[in-house]
C-alpha cells in the first residue's frame, strides 16, 4: 500500500444534550435536518411546520396551511458522496446548484403534499390526490420531483416543474400503506405496512421487492448507497445489501412493536440508530452489531430522529420536543435550559 | 298477407339517403359555372378541355407557351464558352406532369437494351411485322436481320464465357440416360402419338447411336415456359390475327385458328405447315366477306367444331420436349412407377402415385392425466438436505413445504363448508326460523310458485314434487342427503385428491338440490358465456343437479370430447358450481340481485403480469434469516418517460406503451382464475356469485391468518379491496349496512374464532388488539344486540363527542382490510387522546387542539404515531416538586387496568354511532368502567386535574415506568 491506512478514528457518538427546542406546536411529529445540516424542520401536530436554527434553537419561520396534523417534510435531499468500490463520485456542485434551499415540502394527515417558499413562507404547491394521510414525503435529488407515500398505498411522484397538478406516475404496487420513502439519485426505495420494501430501479426499469414479513416503518439507504436500512415492527433495524437482499446486519433490543419510528445511519455510516418506544435512541456499531449507545431521550417515545448530514449530530423528536445530540457538550447548554425551565 | 307496415319494413335502401329539407332554410343556390374549377395538384386552374375527348387542356391554352407568351431559350455563346449544338428532345418540350407517373413518358428505372432478357420486346415485333409487309419480300425481314449487328445481352455474354455454346442447353453436362430411351420406346410401342416434329431428327439420331460411358453431353435446349404476363383484353389463348399469317393466305385450310396452344404456337414458330397448301393470296376465312375472285366460300361462316378445343384440362400431351424443369408436373411424370401402382389395390387419385418408401406411422401418446391440484408454475424451494442442518431448521422446512398439505383439509374445509354444516359442526341447535323461502310462503302461492316452474326447469323430466306436502319431504330429504354427503365428505377430507373432488360434487349437489335453489328461476349465473357450447353443457349440468341427479356431472359433459378435455371441464364444472351455487337459506330473499352485473360492463380484469411468489416460502425463509434470493422478488417496471427526464435518467423501456407493472388482461369469470382454489379454500367459500374477485393465487384469506403466531403482522390485501377501503375512507357516509353484504364477514360462525383471539391478543397485551373487537363486534352484535339494547343507548348519550371522529374506520376496516388494521390499529385515538388534551390544557399558548372530527382520520392502517405527549408530567418534568403529580400518579397506577381495558372498548363505543343497537357480547359486563371512560373522554377539560384516575389510554407499561422513574428522581 502505498497510502498510509488512515489511523481509525474512535467514532463518535452524539451523546451529550445541546440543546432543547421546545416547539409549541404540539407532538413533533417529525424532525428533519435541511440539506447542509444548519437547519432543521419540526413537523407538529397542530398542522403547522416549522424552521429552526441548529446552532441557535431560535425559530425562523412557521409554516401553517396544512389542515391537519404534519407528518413529514422535507428540505431536500443533501448529496452524499457516492462511492462505489474505489472510485469514489464526488459532485458537490451539482447538487447545490439544482437544490437551492428555497424549497421545502410537507406532507399531512389532510391528505394533501405541500411545496412551500421558504422565505415567503407561501404555499407554493397544495398537491391533492392521494386518498389517505400522506406518511412521508420526498424531494429527488434536484428538487424536481416530490415523491409522496401515503396510507393508500401509493406512492405519487409529483412534478415541480411542470403547471400539472397530476402526478406523473403513481406507484400502486405497495400492498398496504407506504409508511417510508427514500430517493437516490436513480432510485427509489419504500417501505409498506405490508411488510414489504420496494426497490424501484427508474435506470435498470425494475422493481425490486424484499420480504420483511413485518410492517416497515421506515427505510434508508446507506450514505455509501450499497445497502437499505429497514426497521418494522418487530422490533428490529435489519440492514440488507441492496443488489442481493441479503441481510448483513441486524441489530435488536430496542422495543418497536406499534408506532412508526425512524431508523437511520450516521453520516459516515458507521452506526445504526433507530427510536425506540422506551424512551431511548439506540446506537449500534455497524459492522459489529453491538449496542454502542442507549441515548435516554425522555420518558415518552421517540418520534423521529435525523442524523446531521455531515457532523456527529443527531436530533430527536419525543412529544413536543426537539433534542439537539451532539458529540462535545457545548456551554450554551445550560442557558437553553434554564430558558426552558422559564418557559415551563 | 304481410300489413301495410310489415311491408314498409321489408324495404331495402341503396345509397346514402339526401339530406332531409328543412323548410325555413333557404335552398341553396347552385355553384355557378364559372366557379366550378378544377386545380391540379400544383393549384393551377384546369380548364376542360372537350367533353369526349377528354383530359385537361396542357400548358396554356394548349399550347407550350404562357400568358405572356413563349420565350426560347436563351442563346448564349461567347468566346470561352462556344454554346454547343443543342439536341432538342422530346423531355426538352415535356413539363413534370408529362414526367410523372402518369404522364406520357414517366421517368422510370428500366433494363438497359444490353441487360434486357431476350424477350422480344413486343412493340418492336409489331414495328417489325409491319415494316416487314411492306419490306421488298413482303413476310420476311432476313435482309434486317442479316444486316443487324451481332448484339447479344449480356446474359448471353456471361454464359458463352462460360463455355456455353449456342443451342445447348444450361446446365451441367449429363450422361445420355437410357430411361430417356426406354420412355421414347414406350410410346413409340403405343403407338399413340407421333414423335414431335421439331426434335424427330435428333432422336432418331440419339436411337441408333452408340453412346460411350465416359461421353457427357450438354442438356437439351429448352424454352421456357412463358411468363409474361397478360395485359391485354383478348380472351384466353386468343391472338389476334396474324398479318403475316393472313396476307399468306393463312396456313390452315381456311380456318384462321385465332385461338392456338402453345405448342401451335412453336410450330408455327418454325414455319411448318400442317397440310399442304393451297396458297391464296389475301384474307379469308370467318369474318372476312368473300371477294370477287374467290371461288369457293366455304369458310365466310364460321362453323366452330368442337374438335378445337380441349376436352381435357391440359390437353394431349405435347412432347415435343421443350418443356424445362419448370414445366407442368404431368409432362415430366415419370411411367416407370405404373407398375407398383397397379399393386396397389385401392384406388389412387389422379396425378399421384404410390410413395417409393413408406412413411413411418406416428404412435400418439396421450397426454399424462394432470394431478387434480397440479399448478402451471414452479417454485423453485431451498434444496436442503435435512440431515445436515439443525433440526429446527429442519422443521420450519418442512413446515413450509407441506404446510397446505396439512392445512387444507382441516382448515380449509371450513370455509366450504356453507352456514348449516358450520352449525352442524359447532354443535348448535337449529334456528327456530323458516329454513327457506318456500316456509315462508303460502301453500298456495308455493303451488303457483311451482307450477310456474316446472314448465321452465322441469321439461327433461322427472318426477318433482308437486305437491307442498312433498315438496317438504322432499327438502327434509335432501337435507338428509346432504348431512349424509357430508358425514362422507368428511371422512374423505382426511385423505387428499381424490375424494376431494368426490366432495366437492357432492356439495355441489346438495347445493343446487336444496329449494332455494329451484326458486332462483334463470337466475343462474352464466360463466361461460364465451363458449356457448360449454355454457349450454353448463346449463345441462346445473339443471340436472336441480334435480338431484347424481350423474349430473357425467350426464353432461360431451362424450365426444378427450378424457383431459372431460376431466377438466368436470373439474371446472363442480367448481363453478359450487362458487356460484345459490345463497342459501332464507337470507336469499332478502337480496337483490343487482341490476348491472360487474362484468357486463367489463369481462377482463386486469391482473399484474407478474405475480409474487409463495408467501409461505418467504416466511419460512425470514423466520431463518435466509434473507435475499428467498425474499426477493424482481419486477419490471416501466418508470414514467417524465420521471426518468426530471430524474435525469434516460428512459429504460423508451417506446414502451405503458407505465408501472405489465399488465395482463384476464377473464374476469373465466373459472381458470379460480383453478387453485382448492389451495386456498377463500375463493370458493365466498358465496355471493357476483363481484367474486379474482383470487390470485398463492394468497391466503386472512381468516387463515389466525392460525399462526407470526401471521399476525402479515398483511395480504388484493388492491382491489385496497381500492374499495380507500373509496370508503372518501365516503365515509357510507352506511353500516353496506358491509354486512360483503363476503365472509357476515358468517355468524366465525365468532368464536375471533373471540379466541381476542384473549390471545389480551394476554400478549397488546394495546392495539381492541380493534379486533371493534371488527368483529360489528359482525355479532347484529345478533346479540337486543339484549342490551337499553345500556347501549345510554352510552350512546355519553359518547356524542367522541363518536363523531370514530366514523368509518373500524367499519371500514371490517368490511375490508382487516389484516391491514391487525398489527396497527388505530389506537392512536385512544392512548393519544387524552394525554393530548392533558399536554395541551397547561401549556396554555400551545395551539388549539385539532379539531375532533378530523381525528377520525386517526383511524390508521399502519404503524400508529407516538401520542402527542405521555401526560403532563412528561411537561412539567423540569419542574422541582413533581410530589404534587406523584399521587396522581399513583391514582393512574390504580387505574390502569382500567385503562387498558377502556383504550380497548373506544372502539366500541365510536362504532355506535352507526350501529345504533351496536353492543358488543363479550363485554358487557365492563359497561361501566366505559361510561366512566366516555366521560373522561368528553369533559376533556378537566380531565387533567379531577380525574387523574382516567388516566388516558396509556398502557400499563408506561405508566409504570413513568412511576419509577419518578421515584428516581425523588431519589435524586
Amino acid at each position: 500500500m502505498s497510502f498510509p491506512q488512515p489511523k481509525p478514528e474512535v467514532p463518535q457518538l452524539p451523546q451529550n444534550l445541546l440543546r432543547t427546542i421546545d416547539c409549541q406546536q404540539g407532538a413533533v411529529r417529525a424532525v428533519r435536518f435541511n440539506a447542509d445540516g444548519n437547519y432543521l424542520l419540526s413537523c407538529g401536530s397542530d398542522k403547522s411546520l416549522k424552521l429552526w436554527s441548529v446552532s441557535r434553537g431560535t425559530l425562523l419561520k412557521t409554516y401553517s396551511g396544512h389542515g391537519y396534523e404534519v407528518l413529514d417534510a422535507d428540505g431536500g435531499t443533501s448529496y452524499q458522496t457516492q462511492s462505489q468500490g474505489w472510485l469514489t463520485l464526488e459532485i458537490p456542485f451539482i447538487s447545490t446548484d439544482s437544490y437551492d434551499n428555497s424549497q421545502l415540502c410537507s406532507c399531512s394527515s389532510d391528505k394533501t403534499v405541500i411545496l412551500w417558499d421558504v422565505a415567503t413562507g407561501q404555499v407554493t404547491r397544495k398537491l391533492r390526490g392521494h386518498a389517505g394521510k400522506v406518511n412521508c414525503v420526498q424531494f429527488n435529488e434536484e428538487a424536481t420531483v416530490i415523491l409522496s407515500g401515503s396510507i393508500d398505498g401509493t406512492v405519487r411522484c409529483w412534478d415541480t416543474r411542470s403547471r400539472k397538478f397530476d402526478p406523473i406516475q403513481i406507484l400502486d404496487e405497495a400492498q398496504d400503506g407506504v409508511s417510508s420513502l427514500k430517493v437516490s439519485e436513480h432510485e427509489l426505495l419504500t417501505g409498506s405496512v405490508d411488510g414489504r420494501v420496494r426497490r424501484y430501479d427508474l435506470r435498470m426499469g425494475q422493481l425490486h421487492v424484499d420480504f420483511i414479513n413485518s410492517p416497515i416503518t421506515c427505510v434508508c439507504f446507506s450514505a455509501d448507497g450499497q445497502c437499505t436500512l429497514t426497521s418494522s415492527l418487530d422490533s428490529t433495524v435489519r440492514l440488507l445489501d441492496k443488489s442481493t437482499g441479503e441481510m448483513l446486519g441486524e441489530y435488536t433490543g430496542h422495543k418497536m412493536k406499534g408506532y412508526k419510528l425512524d431508523c437511520c445511519l450516521s453520516s459516515k455510516d458507521t452506526h445504526v440508530l433507530s427510536c425506540s418506544e422506551d424512551g431511548h435512541v439506540y446506537c449500534w456499531d455497524l459492522v459489529e452489531g453491538s449496542l454502542m449507545l442507549k441515548l435516554p431521550v425522555g420518558k415518552a417515545v421517540v418520534q423521529s430522529l435525523s442524523f446531521h448530514p455531515s457532523e456527529t449530530r443527531l436530533l430527536t423528536a419525543m412529544e413536543g420536543r426537539v433534542q439537539v445530540w451532539g458529540a462535545e457538550p457545548e456551554e450554551t447548554e445550560e442557558e437553553v435550559v434554564v430558558v426552558q425551565q422559564e418557559k415551563a | 298477407m304481410a300489413s301495410d307496415s310489415d311491408s314498409d319494413g321489408d324495404f331495402v335502401t341503396f345509397g346514402t339517403p339526401l339530406e332531409p329539407l328543412e323548410e325555413d332554410e333557404p335552398l341553396r343556390k347552385p355553384v355557378p359555372l364559372y366557379e366550378q374549377t378544377v386545380k391540379d395538384e400544383k393549384g393551377r386552374y384546369q380548364r376542360f378541355h372537350g367533353a369526349f375527348t377528354g383530359g385537361f387542356s396542357a400548358g396554356y391554352f394548349n399550347t407550350v407557351g404562357t400568358k405572356e407568351g413563349w420565350t426560347p431559350a436563351t442563346f448564349v455563346s461567347s468566346r470561352q464558352q462556344k454554346a454547343g449544338r443543342q439536341n432538342a428532345r422530346p423531355e426538352d418540350f415535356m413539363d413534370e406532369e408529362d414526367l410523372g407517373d402518369h404522364g406520357i413518358a414517366p421517368r422510370q428505372i428500366t433494363t438497359t437494351a444490353d441487360f434486357a432478357s431476350g424477350r422480344k420486346d413486343v412493340i418492336r415485333d409489331k414495328a417489325r411485322a409491319i415494316t416487314s409487309l411492306s419490306a421488298p419480300i413482303p413476310g420476311d425481314t432476313v435482309l434486317e436481320d442479316l444486316v443487324a449487328p451481332a448484339r447479344s445481352s449480356m446474359g448471353v455474354e456471361l454464359l458463352r464465357k462460360m463455355g456455353w455454346k449456342d443451342g445447348q442447353g444450361v446446365g451441367p453436362r449429363v450422361k445420355r440416360r437410357l430411361c430417356k430411351q426406354r420412355a421414347d420406346s414406350a410410346t413409340r410401342a403405343f403407338g399413340s402419338a407421333s414423335p414431335p416434329n421439331g426434335s424427330s431428327e435428333s432422336q432418331d439420331e440419339e436411337d441408333g447411336e452408340f453412346v460411350p460411358e465416359n461421353v457427357t453431353f450438354a442438356p437439351k435446349d429448352v424454352t421456357p415456359i412463358d411468363f409474361t404476363p397478360k395485359v391485354d383484353l383478348h380472351g384466353l389463348g386468343y391472338r389476334g390475327l396474324n398479318p403475316l399469317a393472313a396476307l399468306r393466305g393463312g396456313p390452315g385450310a381456311g380456318h384462321i385458328n385465332l385461338f392456338t396452344m402453345d405448342s401451335d404456337r412453336t410450330n408455327s414458330l418454325f414455319g411448318e405447315d400442317r397440310k399442304g397448301q393451297r396458297r391464296r393470296g389475301g384474307v379469308a376465312g370467318q369474318g372476312f366477306g368473300v371477294g370477287a375472285m374467290e371461288d369457293d366460300d366455304e369458310d365466310i361462316y364460321h362453323r366452330d367444331i368442337m374438335s378445337n378445343y380441349d376436352t381435357v384440362l391440359g390437353g394431349e400431351e405435347p412432347g415435343n420436349g421443350l418443356y424445362g424443369w419448370t414445366a407442368p408436373q404431368q409432362y415430366n411424370r415419370k411411367k416407370k412407377d405404373h407398375s407398383k401402382d397397379a399393386a396397389y389395390l385401392g384406388k389412387i387419385l389422379e396425378g399421384f402415385t404410390l410413395a417409393s418408401d413408406k412413411l413411418e406411422t406416428k404412435t400418439i401418446f396421450p397426454p399424462p392425466n394432470l394431478p387434480r391440484d397440479f399448478r402451471p408454475v414452479h417454485y423453485f424451494r431451498p434444496v436442503v438436505d435435512l440431515s445436515s442442518v439443525s433440526p429446527m431448521v429442519a422443521q420450519a422446512l418442512q413446515t413450509s413445504r407441506g404446510h397446505m398439505a396439512q392445512e387444507e383439509p382441516s382448515k380449509g374445509g371450513r370455509h366450504q363448508l356453507d352456514s348449516a354444516q358450520r352449525r352442524e359442526l359447532l354443535g348448535e341447535a337449529t334456528l327456530q326460523g323458516p329454513s327457506s323461502v318456500f316456509d315462508l310462503l303460502k301453500v298456495e302461492d308455493r303451488e303457483r310458485l311451482s307450477s310456474l316452474r316446472r314448465p321452465s326447469s322441469d321439461t327433461s323430466s322427472g318426477p318433482r314434487q308437486p305437491t307442498p306436502g312433498e315438496a317438504r319431504a322432499a327438502v327434509v330429504a335432501a337435507g338428509v342427503a346432504a348431512a349424509a354427503a357430508r358425514a362422507s365428505a368428511q371422512k374423505a377430507l382426511s385423505s387428499r385428491f381424490a375424494p376431494h373432488a368426490e366432495q366437492q360434487q357432492q356439495e355441489a349437489l346438495s347445493v343446487w338440490s336444496g329449494p332455494t335453489a329451484q326458486a332462483q328461476t334463470g337466475q343462474t349465473f352464466k360463466p361461460f358465456e364465451r363458449t356457448p357450447h360449454k355454457q349450454a353443457r353448463y346449463d345441462l349440468y346445473i339443471d340436472q343437479l336441480k334435480q338431484g341427479d347424481r350423474d349430473a356431472l357425467e350426464l353432461s359433459l360431451d362424450p365426444t370430447m378427450t378424457e383431459w378435455e372431460r376431466g377438466r371441464e368436470r373439474d371446472e364444472f363442480v367448481r363453478a358450481a359450487l362458487l356460484y351455487k345459490p345463497s342459501s337459506s332464507s337470507l336469499s330473499c332478502r337480496f337483490t340481485r343487482g341490476k348491472q352485473d360487474d362484468g357486463v360492463e367489463a369481462d377482463t380484469v386486469e391482473v399484474t403480469r407478474d405475480q409474487e411468489n409463495d408467501v409461505d416460502d418467504k416466511q419460512a425463509a425470514v423466520k431463518m434469516k435466509m434473507f435475499g434470493k428467498l425474499t426477493r422478488d424482481t419486477f419490471e417496471w416501466h418508470p414514467d418517460n417524465l420521471l426518468c427526464k426530471r430524474f435525469n435518467i434516460p428512459d429504460p423501456y423508451p417506446g414502451s406503451g405503458f407505465v408501472g407493472m405489465p399488465k395482463v388482461k384476464r377473464d374476469k369469470f373465466s373459472v381458470f382464475n379460480f383453478l387453485t382454489v382448492s389451495e386456498s379454500p377463500t375463493a370458493s367459500a365466498s358465496p355471493a356469485p357476483q363481484g367474486v374477485k379474482p383470487s390470485e393465487p398463492g394468497k391466503r384469506s386472512r381468516w387463515d391468518v389466525s392460525g399462526q403466531a407470526g401471521d399476525k403482522e402479515r398483511k395480504e390485501k388484493d388492491p382491489v379491496s385496497e381500492f374499495l377501503s380507500v373509496a370508503r375512507i372518501e365516503a365515509s357516509g357510507s352506511g353500516p349496512e353496506a358491509s354486512t353484504t360483503d363476503g365472509p364477514t357476515t358468517d355468524p360462525t366465525v365468532e368464536p374464532d375471533t373471540e379466541q383471539k381476542e384473549e390471545e391478543e389480551e394476554e400478549e397485551s397488546r394495546p392495539s388488539m381492541d380493534l379486533f373487537k371493534a371488527i368483529f363486534a360489528s359482525s355479532s352484535d347484529e345478533k346479540s344486540s337486543s339484549s342490551s339494547e337499553g345500556e347501549s343507548e345510554e352510552e350512546e348519550e355519553k359518547e356524542e363527542g367522541v363518536r363523531s371522529k370514530a366514523g368509518t374506520g373500524p367499519q371500514i376496516s371490517n368490511q375490508l382490510n382487516v389484516n391491514t388494521t391487525q398489527p396497527a390499529p388505530p389506537v392512536s385515538t385512544t392512548p393519544s387522546q387524552h394525554p393530548d388534551i392533558l399536554f395541551k390544557t397547561p401549556s396554555g399558548p400551545a395551539a388549539a387542539p385539532p379539531p375532533r372530527d378530523q381525528e377520525m382520520e386517526e383511524e390508521e392502517f399502519g404503524p400508529r404515531l407516538p401520542p402527542p405527549s405521555s401526560t403532563l408530567t412528561a411537561e412539567r418534568r423540569p419542574s422541582p416538586t413533581p410530589s404534587a403529580k406523584d399521587d396522581k400518579h399513583k391514582k393512574k397506577c390504580k387505574e390502569k387496568h382500567k385503562a387498558k381495558k377502556h383504550g380497548k372498548h373506544k372502539k366500541d363505543k365510536k362504532q355506535k354511532k352507526k350501529h345504533k343497537r351496536h353492543k358488543h357480547k363479550g363485554k358487557q359486563k365492563k359497561t361501566k368502567k366505559e361510561e366512566s371512560s366516555d366521560s373522561s373522554s368528553e369533559g376533556s377539560d378537566g380531565n387533567g386535574q379531577e380525574d387523574g384516575e382516567e388516566g388516558g389510554g396509556v398502557s400499563t407499561e408506561e405508566l409504570l415506568r413513568r412511576l419509577k422513574s419518578i421515584r428516581g428522581k425523588n431519589l435524586q
